[in-house]
């Protein structure tokens, strides 16, 4: 276990290199010139040239490499170009409401689908099945922004439901009050795709000799379904769900952008129009560590659910 | 999700040396539900080719009616009772002794009357509506089907040949190449997929081109691992080794007998990755990382439509959602119902 866990590490550094290379060279490339960008549009090229110095573009392009990298391992990004707000405080300040949100929509959407899933899975080839599969085709055509656009204006504007958008300082506040309507909005869109995956994952295990032997000694269907079914189906959809999860920190940035959530979703997308480099910069490089990371830990977790699993 | 099945009587005609691609075509046949949605697709195309020729739609930037015209089923808005401003009741005083402009009065009125004007009578009814400048929605979406739809298949397109190359490459040789190919694609899958996008477009800016280029580089990691597990199951079998022994180039074996051997499994992947990528494209043209601001799509129609729908204006967020569900309904029946023909082992996994 030990040595796989350091093997694994160790193979995650030409990945992480190749991370950190691709963002600073792409950057590099296409991204303009910093200096230009901070003097802005009144700087003489003299106060162009001493930012050129100060960030040290002028130097040749391996100790501007270098200069990256220790950006990256000393977590000191600068500031955002644009509001001059430390990148470190912008990711600790903007996290928390990006959690508030994702959270819940993972685990609304895994907890309703599996049993919709299963439930589907069951009846398959019904007249119930055929409806929830041609139901699901037709909701995955509709553009994710026509649900938001509709529930927004339908659920908060026109009922009253729920606040229109907002945000407030406390958790408890955020939780019941203004995170429901996206949640809930969030959960309707994905529970569509979620329940077609899952439905294969437990057509899949319905298939097998075991469900039939399981019949064959009697036992109902509750029970083979629960206990022998749900339990070899978990590993794809825990392998879904882990694949999810960096995603989470990501944000559903449409929902944050809608709902005016000051998440970290909403801060990339402000940082990409914004043109705010650091931002988008330390945000790829961290995200992609984090997403490594869930992967290992996901091929770990296998273990545990699956004892035939052989990590090697 | 197909539910029509392959009649058995098919078999016999295929080993009569029938193509793989006539006999896929005969097995296409055979599903209703892929014909028919074929036959969107195609309407869809013509469309596209008929808008982009200027046949249709070419005026979609001529405001036709007036602000926010109601679709002609609804009939016109109701009159808004404006308030008038009240006459002045004090008696009109001559200032015009004070007036400093008063004597060019005239010498401006005569220039006035050498510019002739128009007055243009808005239609208060368009067909399906107009928007807020009263440009006809139904123009708009059919100009708008024809960005999203352009944009999707040339991403597609795009992520399809860099994926299926590298593939190729990565599959075929395998060894000090194969291990880079897998760094890149190792690299390119560590950073999700929305935030790589987002990296893209912050550095190559708007633009149909660009939305093409930033979904294609973003979007062939997928392709590049079926194609180059392909790639390592075809690239010993015997008659690749066959075509070695006489002598064809790696070139050669790459792409002219492996590559028509996996078609099949590209072309599923390519219309998969349409679906996908009209999807991203409206989703960025919304967000105004998409298309220029002189161009319509679908994603803007709907960026523009939230907020004419507080004013109970919903007619294009309908024109748009409805164009856009109808094609990607068609699209995905008609990808579902390729993959069952084409691969017919597949059938009913899904």
């Amino acid at each position: 276990m030990t040595a796989y866990l350091i093997r694994r590490l160790w193979q995650m550094i030409p990945t992480l290199f190749g991370v950190v290379l691709f963002v600073f060279l792409l950057f590099k490339a296409f991204g303009g010139d910093p200096a230009t960008v901070l003097g802005g549009q009144n700087a003489t090229a003299a106060q162009v040239d001493a930012i050129r110095q100060q960030l040290g573009l002028d130097r040749p392009l391996y100790v501007q490499f270098g200069i990256f990298l220790r950006q990256i391992v000393t977590f000191d990004w600068g500031n955002s170009w644009a509001t001059n707000e430390s990148v470190a405080h912008l990711f600790a300040t903007r996290l928390p409401a990006t959690l508030t949100v994702m959270v819940p929509i993972l685990l609304l959407d895994s907890f309703l689908a599996i049993p919709v899933a299963m439930g589907v899975a069951y009846v398959r080839g019904s007249l119930t099945d055929r409806a929830i599969m041609v139901a699901t085709t037709l909701a995955l055509s509709i553009s994710f922004l026509v649900y938001v656009i509709v529930g927004q204006y339908v659920f908060a504007f026109q009922l009253g439901l729920f606040p229109v958008q907002g945000w407030s300082d406390s958790v408890w506040t955020n939780l019941v009050t203004y995170a429901p309507l996206p949640v809930l909005l969030a959960v309707a869109v994905s529970l569509a795709p979620t329940t077609r995956l899952y439905r294969t994952f437990f057509l899949d295990e319905i298939g097998h000799d075991y469900v039939r032997t399981a019949r064959a000694k009697g036992l109902t269907e509750p029970v083979i379904l629960m206990k022998h079914v749900l339990r070899n189906a978990m590993i794809p959809i825990l392998t879904n769900v882990a694949v999810a999860l960096p995603g989470i920190f990501v944000g559903a940035f449409l929902i944050e952008q809608f709902f005016s959530i000051p998440g970290l979703g909403r801060e990339i997308l402000l940082a990409v129009n914004r043109s705010d480099y650091p931002v988008i910069q330390a945000f790829a490089v961290y995200i992609a560590v984090i997403t490594m990371v869930v992967n290992l830990l996901t091929d770990i977790l296998y273990k545990l659910v699956d004892p035939r699993v052989v990590l090697k | 999700m197909s539910t029509v099945l392959a009649s058995p009587q098919l078999t016999p005609s295929m080993t009569r040396g029938k193509g793989v691609w006539a006999a896929a075509a005969t097995r296409f046949k055979t599903d209703h539900v892929g014909m028919a949605s074929l036959v969107i697709v195609a309407l869809f195309l013509l469309l596209v080719i008929a808008s982009g020729a200027g046949l249709i739609a070419a005026d979609w930037q001529v405001e036709r009616g007036v602000p926010d015209a109601p679709p002609s089923f609804v009939g016109p808005a109701a009159p808004t009772e404006g308030v008038a401003i009240a006459a002045p009741t004090g008696p009109n005083v001559d200032i015009s002794a004070i007036d400093p402009l008063a004597p060019r009065y005239k010498e401006w009125a005569e220039a006035a009357k050498k510019y002739q004007t128009t007055e243009t009578i808005k239609a208060t009814t368009l067909p399906f509506g107009g928007d807020r400048l009263g440009r006809d929605v139904l123009s708009k979406a059919i100009k708008g089907a024809q960005v999203s739809i352009l944009v999707g298949v040339s991403a597609a397109v795009l992520a399809t040949i860099i994926g299926t190359f590298l593939g190729a490459i990565a599959g075929f040789f395998g060894g000090k190449v194969g291990d880079i190919l897998e760094w890149v694609y190792n690299v390119f899958t560590a950073i999700p997929g929305i935030l790589l996008i987002f990296a893209f477009a912050a550095v190559f800016g708007r633009g149909i081109g660009s939305v093409v280029l930033i979904l294609g580089l973003a979007g062939w990691t997928g392709i590049y691992r079926l194609v180059r597990a392909e790639f390592i199951k075809h690239a010993n079998r015997d008659y690749v080794r066959s075509a070695e022994a006489i002598g064809a180039s790696n070139t050669a074996r790459m792409f002219r007998h492996i590559l028509p051997n996996i078609s099949h499994v590209v072309l599923v992947q390519l219309s998969i990755h349409v679906v996908g990528f009209i999807k991203s494209e409206v989703i960025l043209s919304y967000l105004g990382l998409g298309v220029g601001v002189d161009q319509v799509s679908w994603g803007t129609m709907l960026s523009e439509a939230q907020s004419e729908l507080i004013l109970g204006h919903w007619w294009q967020l309908a024109a748009a959602t409805i164009f856009m569900a109808v094609f990607v309904t068609a699209f995905s029946l008609m990808t579902d119902a390729l993959r069952d023909a084409l691969d017919p082992k597949l059938r009913g996994l899904e």
